[in-house]
């Protein structure tokens, strides 16, 4: 959940009680000063027909006991009734004729005195209808909730953009950055003390790893040219010396067995080199590979070997494979597994290569046992009847498909498979 | 034909000098980057052989400094660094070829010699051996002036021990140089010998022949 909708779901959750305690005390304090307002109103007209009687007593016996006529009537009391009085405010239902319904309305009753005669006094006025009153109050607090709610998410989301900016800044590069690509990282500048902390931080990091990226870059570097050159000066004097001596079938035996096995070290190195690179990702250029086409390539360079061997490659591809990659490391997976097929595999035999539109399968008739699934793929696992591989081959094959999250697999039914799947 | 070897390696400097030598180039040498820039502001050179690693500076910048000044040409870039960054830099700097170490003798021959054939267009572009002429441009091959057919692979084994026709070739050399990098890993290079067979046949009518050296490599002799 982003930051923004988290923050705006606290507040929503909080705004919820808020309210609603809000409404109900609302909701009493209005009704009482209502009240308050209607009663004043009513003790107010009291005065109002007691200085009418004095003008007009007909009021006083218009005997109106259920309201019809007027919204006020006197009736005679006697004197210890008056004296023992108590003034009263209530609620009643009484028909109203506009509603045609009983309606909730307010009476007041009092006494008065006019010249030696007593009368009690009822007056009515009409009331709040309060179910219809708490009925409007809810409608009206779910419409300012809901107001309420909006306006905070836009302006948190308003808020957020401009204060978070360099935080979204931050962690957009971040998301972006690839070490090996030495791209220059921006650190963004806040007034935010937080924020600032953070971006130095990641600064730091960031220069830290880098550094230390480019130093094993370096070294790999270094150890590979310190190894080079030396092997390089001893296979060019070997070279020299077989130019410049005519030398005996023994000697020439001889020193063509110390030019293979600089040659094995040379290539042992270059694998080295090679798997090291790889796992640094320091093959960052990619491109659409068209599989097929590469894999027709490959094949036509090992013609000659297999021809060799007396064994035949047959390719055959349903569909198109196409696969975002480096062509280079593309080109190395699929030469080590069809020279793999091709050095291990039984003089005289057929190589099946199967192309489909997710994967990429190679069989062969090799020994008949199967091999060691946990340690196909570790580095200088070789099998004891072919001394002069590196045993780093399928070790750099499980290195790329790794890169790119391919799946490697091997099967024996008979036949040894690898399989390379395509997600 | 006039070589400069900028190479701070006095061992590989050596091998370098003794093997071109042997072809009767004038060879000079530099050992660092002060020495390499002085030599080519006062001479030209037909091919330089230039490492990228000198103690002093590096190989790439004194590139570009030469492209500058327009002695640029005929540059091959030998390096123990077989990194893709410097090779892309070196090529696109515009340097002629680019040898990763460790080479082969006759592969430093083979390159030196196609730049050289590329710059000087002087005289014969042929290449002739024997009652053998070659035309490298359109790559066909004669004898006595009857055009036999050679396939892509019988001709680059042909034309890789022409190029080093004095000395004896392993079948490692050869088999990195016609089919490439990939093969570098297999387990024997046996199979180069049904090609070698194929290419004897074809020459069976030249005064050449594809000399095998017991089990090593091949040489060409002239009969």
């Amino acid at each position: 959940m982003k930051l923004l909708n988290y923050t705006t779901q606290y507040q929503a959750l909080l705004l919820l009680p808020l309210i609603t305690i809000w409404a109900v005390l609302f909701y009493y304090t209005m009704l009482d000063e209502i009240y308050d307002s209607l009663d004043d109103g009513l003790e107010n007209q009291k005065i109002v027909l007691v200085k009418r009687a004095a003008v007009d007593p007909s009021i006083l016996t218009q005997d109106d006991e259920d309201f019809v006529k007027h919204i006020y009537n006197f009736t005679p009391i006697s004197i210890t009734a008056f004296n023992s009085f108590q003034e009263s405010y209530r609620d009643t239902l009484m028909y109203r004729q506009n509603e045609d319904d009983n309606e909730p309305v307010r009476v007041y009753e009092s006494a008065v005195r006019y010249e030696d005669d007593f009368y009690k006094l009822k007056i009515i006025t009409s009331m709040v209808e309060e179910d219809d009153l708490i009925e409007h109050l809810i409608v009206y607090l779910i419409g300012l909730y809901v107001f309420l709610v909006i306006s905070i998410l836009i302006l948190n989301n308003w808020m957020l953009r401009r204060i978070w900016k360099p935080f979204y800044g931050l962690i957009g590069q971040l998301r972006n950055f690839r070490i090996e690509k030495n791209k220059g990282f921006q650190i963004p500048e806040s007034n935010i003390e937080e924020f600032e902390l953070l971006n130095t931080t990641v600064g730091k990091l960031i220069k830290k790893s880098t550094d230390s990226f480019v130093a094993q870059k370096q070294f790999i570097e270094n150890a590979s040219h310190e190894l080079q050159t030396p092997l390089a000066i001893s296979i060019n004097k070997l070279e020299l010396f077989l130019e410049n001596n005519e030398l005996k079938k023994k000697q020439l035996k001889d020193i063509a067995t110390v030019l293979d096995n600089l040659g094995k070290l040379t290539r042992m190195n270059k694998s080295l080199l090679l798997l090291s690179k790889i796992e640094n990702h320091q093959y960052e250029n990619e491109e659409q590979v068209d599989l097929i086409a590469l894999t027709d390539n490959i094949v036509r360079d090992f013609e000659d070997m297999a021809d060799h061997k007396k064994m035949k490659i047959v390719v055959i591809s349903n569909g198109l494979l196409r696969y975002q990659m480096n062509e280079d490391l593309a080109t190395i997976l699929l030469t080590n597994l069809i020279k793999n097929t091709l050095i291990h595999g039984k003089k005289k035999e057929s190589i099946q290569i199967k192309i489909n539109q997710d994967s990429w399968q190679i069989r062969n008739f090799g020994e008949m046992q199967e091999l060691d699934q946990r340690s196909l793929f570790t580095r200088f696992k070789k099998s004891a009847n072919h001394k002069k591989s590196t045993g780093l081959g399928l070790a750099i094959t499980k290195a790329i498909a790794d890169r790119y999250s391919l799946e490697l697999e091997y099967q024996f039914e008979g036949t040894h498979t690898f399989k390379i799947g395509f997600p | 034909m006039k070589i400069l070897i900028i190479e701070d390696e006095p061992e590989m400097l050596d091998n370098m000098r003794q093997s071109l030598e042997r072809e009767q180039y004038n060879i000079e040498a530099a050992t660092d980057y002060k020495t390499a820039m002085r030599k080519v502001g006062v001479y030209e050179y037909d091919c330089i052989l230039l490492d990228i690693g000198l103690p002093d500076g590096n190989g790439l910048e004194l590139l570009k400094q030469l492209k500058d000044s327009g002695k640029g040409d005929g540059v091959i870039i030998v390096s123990a660094r077989d990194s893709l960054d410097d090779r892309l830099t070196g090529l696109n700097l515009g340097a002629d070829d680019y040898l990763s170490k460790p080479f082969h003798m006759a592969e430093l021959h083979a390159r030196v010699k196609a730049v050289l054939r590329r710059r000087h267009f002087d005289g014969s572009k042929l290449v002739e051996l024997g009652n053998l002429t070659i035309d490298p441009e359109s790559r066909t091959v004669k004898i006595d002036n009857a055009e036999i057919i050679l396939n892509r692979k019988e001709y680059d084994i042909l034309m890789y021990l022409i190029t080093n026709k004095t000395r004896l070739v392993t079948k490692a050399a050869l088999a990195e140089h016609v089919w490439g990098d990939h093969i570098d890993q297999s387990d024997s290079f046996d199979f180069i010998y049904s090609q070698i067979k194929n290419l004897r046949k074809k020459l069976e009518s030249a005064t050449i022949n594809v000399e095998a050296v017991y089990g090593v490599g091949y040489k060409l002799e002239v009969v």
